[in-house]
């Protein structure tokens, strides 16, 4: 299945930047999904162009048939992935939270954690694993339901998957709302990742309006490579995109054909 | 003014004073707070290595970056770790709640455990055992000397109860006035946390340094392209603006302005325009607040009634108390009370005197200078 963002996908890429080590932060809203830049890092991470990666995907919204489907759009079979232990797919969806969790510390996400780390662990020892461990959360508001509200645990469980990325290397990528958090208080963890993430990409919708060839346009600001970056004077990218059936298309603004 | 607090860092404290404390403050707005805790780190950790620094060994708490890191930092910075005697690390990054070890079901999930090369905190909620753990660290480095310490503010990585952030300010005011400590300093990111917590923090530092945007702008005001144009434009760097309270109470502030580079943070000295703000506290008035050369020599010839006049006749000096003195004799005196007095005789020994004796004859007469501000009292 052809991909169109074969070109187009350097844009995204280069200027998130390489290497393994880091937290990256996805955040949209109501009327500008970021899901689709999801979709293109799990599909880049299994591409045979980088090194083989390993993908540790912590599921709250979607079942896998969600993005087994899209990633074969994408030219890219989750099954095999799986099958080939380079895919750890966590399904939260059937996850029970009896309880108050405030009470008992929440075991659920201590449980988690462990599945990460036992996941990082195998994919470690693997001979044939020379990538990046890649831990992916779709989506990180979600984990409240598993908290009962408690932001203070979403943080402690955050605190804990940030010291793979130190500790053995893994990029920890997470999918956030922007515009669930109204008020100062509600905003404690958006901001609190916003502190942790080396980069931030911001899928809004365009400031003009809606437009047929353009779906909204994305903001990333690089923290962690100052002077490596040749796309920005301040590591600060804007650019469009297009999303389509099969891919997605970059484009700075005024460059579409 | 960064070279100030790097050397205000080095030289510590001096004897029956506290320790000198920095909080370095940053926001989302200009979120380099760990870069220009690195820069003084790095700073400090040379001169800690060097023996040219009052503090003879330097511990590190690590709450956000695994000890490795901050190891791999002063590497890059040439500056040698690799004999570990002047620097010792508190490490509660790793596993700050215990989780590894209920993960594991092995040991405790309260205390600290101790590796090879730092010291792991497993419960840092516990904040006196986490102190006592600092201080023995610091101990144990140089016995009954200074220790120093530079934890960063356990603020956003671990679930720490609301009392728990108000009691790190008695925690951080206790390692200020611990003996032993020459200098301590933390990073606190403001918008984080109440107002009230962070000056709480304020309050207990000698040095507040916070990070800042070039330019303040409501973002809800601004249209995506100012928006995008400020984030350009505070994503390479910011203001540096630092606020020193001197242990005569007089506060100064200080603005320098920094750039984010690969390797960290360089700071650039501000115009000399924007100077006044350097120098002092005083708003901008549209009012002298100097004299001028008239009004100094006007000043000067001023006779102030506590001066000796020395010309035979009374010496009137107010007293506060009496309404009309009898003496006086001055049909055109009204206003302030003046009592008379002569020049004192042989009969008036035996009762109360105020000598007044001027330390020299640059002082200003109704200088407000502390005379004592230069004694280590």
């Amino acid at each position: 299945m052809k991909v169109d963002d074969n070109s187009e996908k350097n844009l995204l890429e280069e200027v998130i930047g390489g290497g393994g080590g880091r937290v990256i932060l996805v955040e949209d809203r109501v009327e500008t999904s970021g899901s689709f830049v999801l979709h293109h890092l799990l599909k880049s991470s299994f591409s045979s162009d980088s090194p083989p990666s390993v993908v540790i995907f912590v599921a709250l919204s979607r079942p896998f048939s969600h993005y087994h489907r899209i990633s074969k759009k994408l030219g890219c079979n989750l099954l095999i992935q799986k099958e080939n232990n380079r895919l750890f797919f966590l399904d939260m969806l059937k996850l029970q939270c009896p309880g108050d969790a405030r009470n008992n510390d929440n075991n659920v996400l201590v449980e988690l954690f462990g599945k990460i780390q036992n996941a990082v662990e195998i994919s470690s020892s693997l001979e044939y694993n020379k990538g990046y461990i890649n831990i992916m959360i779709d989506e990180l508001s979600l984990l409240e339901i598993t908290t009962h509200g408690s932001v203070d645990e979403i943080l402690n469980f955050l605190h804990y998957c940030h010291t793979l990325t130190s500790g053995l290397g893994c990029s920890l990528v997470m999918l956030n709302h922007e515009d669930i958090y109204s008020d100062a208080l509600d905003r404690r963890l958006l901001s609190q990742v916003e502190y942790l993430a080396d980069v931030v990409i911001k899928a809004e919708p365009l400031a003009t309006g809606l437009s047929a060839d353009v779906h909204g346009q994305l903001t990333v600001w690089n923290k962690g490579n100052y002077g490596e970056n040749r796309h920005s004077r301040n590591n600060v990218s804007n650019f469009h995109f297009k999303v389509k059936e099969n891919g997605v298309d970059y484009f700075y603004p005024g460059s579409l054909a | 003014m960064s070279d100030s607090i790097c050397r205000s860092l080095r030289d510590g404290a001096l004897d029956g004073e506290h320790a000198p404390a920095l909080t370095l403050k940053d926001s989302l707005d200009s979120p380099f707070g760990a870069r220009a805790f690195d820069h003084f780190l790095c700073n400090l950790a040379s001169n800690v290595s060097l023996g040219r620094s009052q503090a003879k060994s330097l511990v590190l708490v690590a709450f956000d970056r695994s000890p490795s890191s901050y190891l791999e930092l002063l590497k890059s910075r040439e500056i040698d770790v690799s004999s570990h005697d002047w620097l010792r690390i508190v490490d509660c990054y790793s596993d700050p709640l215990g989780w590894q070890e209920r993960i594991s079901n092995s040991g405790s999930v309260n205390g600290t455990s101790l590796k090879t090369d730092w010291t792991v905190a497993t419960d840092v909620r516990d904040i006196y055992k986490l102190l006592n753990v600092i201080v023995d660290l610091g101990k144990g480095a140089v016995e009954l000397g200074k220790v120093r310490f530079s934890p960063r503010f356990p603020d956003h990585r671990c679930h720490l109860p609301i009392q728990f952030i108000s009691m790190l300010s008695l925690f951080f005011l206790s390692v200020v006035i611990a003996d032993q400590v020459s200098c301590v300093f933390w990073l606190v990111h403001s918008d984080l946390h109440e107002s009230k917590t962070v000056a709480s923090l304020e309050y207990v530092s000698t040095m507040v340094a916070s990070l800042e945007p070039r330019i303040h702008h409501a973002k809800e005001e601004m249209s995506h392209s100012e928006n995008l144009l400020w984030l350009q434009q505070n994503s390479s760097g910011g203001k540096f603006n630092v606020r020193l309270k001197r242990r005569n109470g007089r506060v100064k502030v200080f603005c320098e302005e920094f750039l984010v580079e690969k390797v960290g943070l360089k700071f650039i000295v501000v115009p000399s325009e924007n100077a006044i703000v350097n120098q002092t506290l005083a708003p901008k008035v549209q009012f002298n607040l100097q004299l001028s050369e008239k009004e100094r020599q006007d000043r000067a010839k001023v006779v102030l009634p506590f001066e000796h006049q020395g010309n035979g006749e009374d010496i009137r000096i107010y007293d506060g108390r009496r309404s009309l003195s009898k003496e006086q004799d001055d049909p055109h005196m009204v206003g302030p009370a003046m009592s008379s007095t002569r020049l004192q005789t042989d009969s008036d020994r035996g009762r109360g005197e105020i000598h007044y004796f001027r330390d020299s004859d640059e002082e200003q007469l109704d200088s407000d200078e502390d005379p004592d501000d230069d004694l280590d009292i």
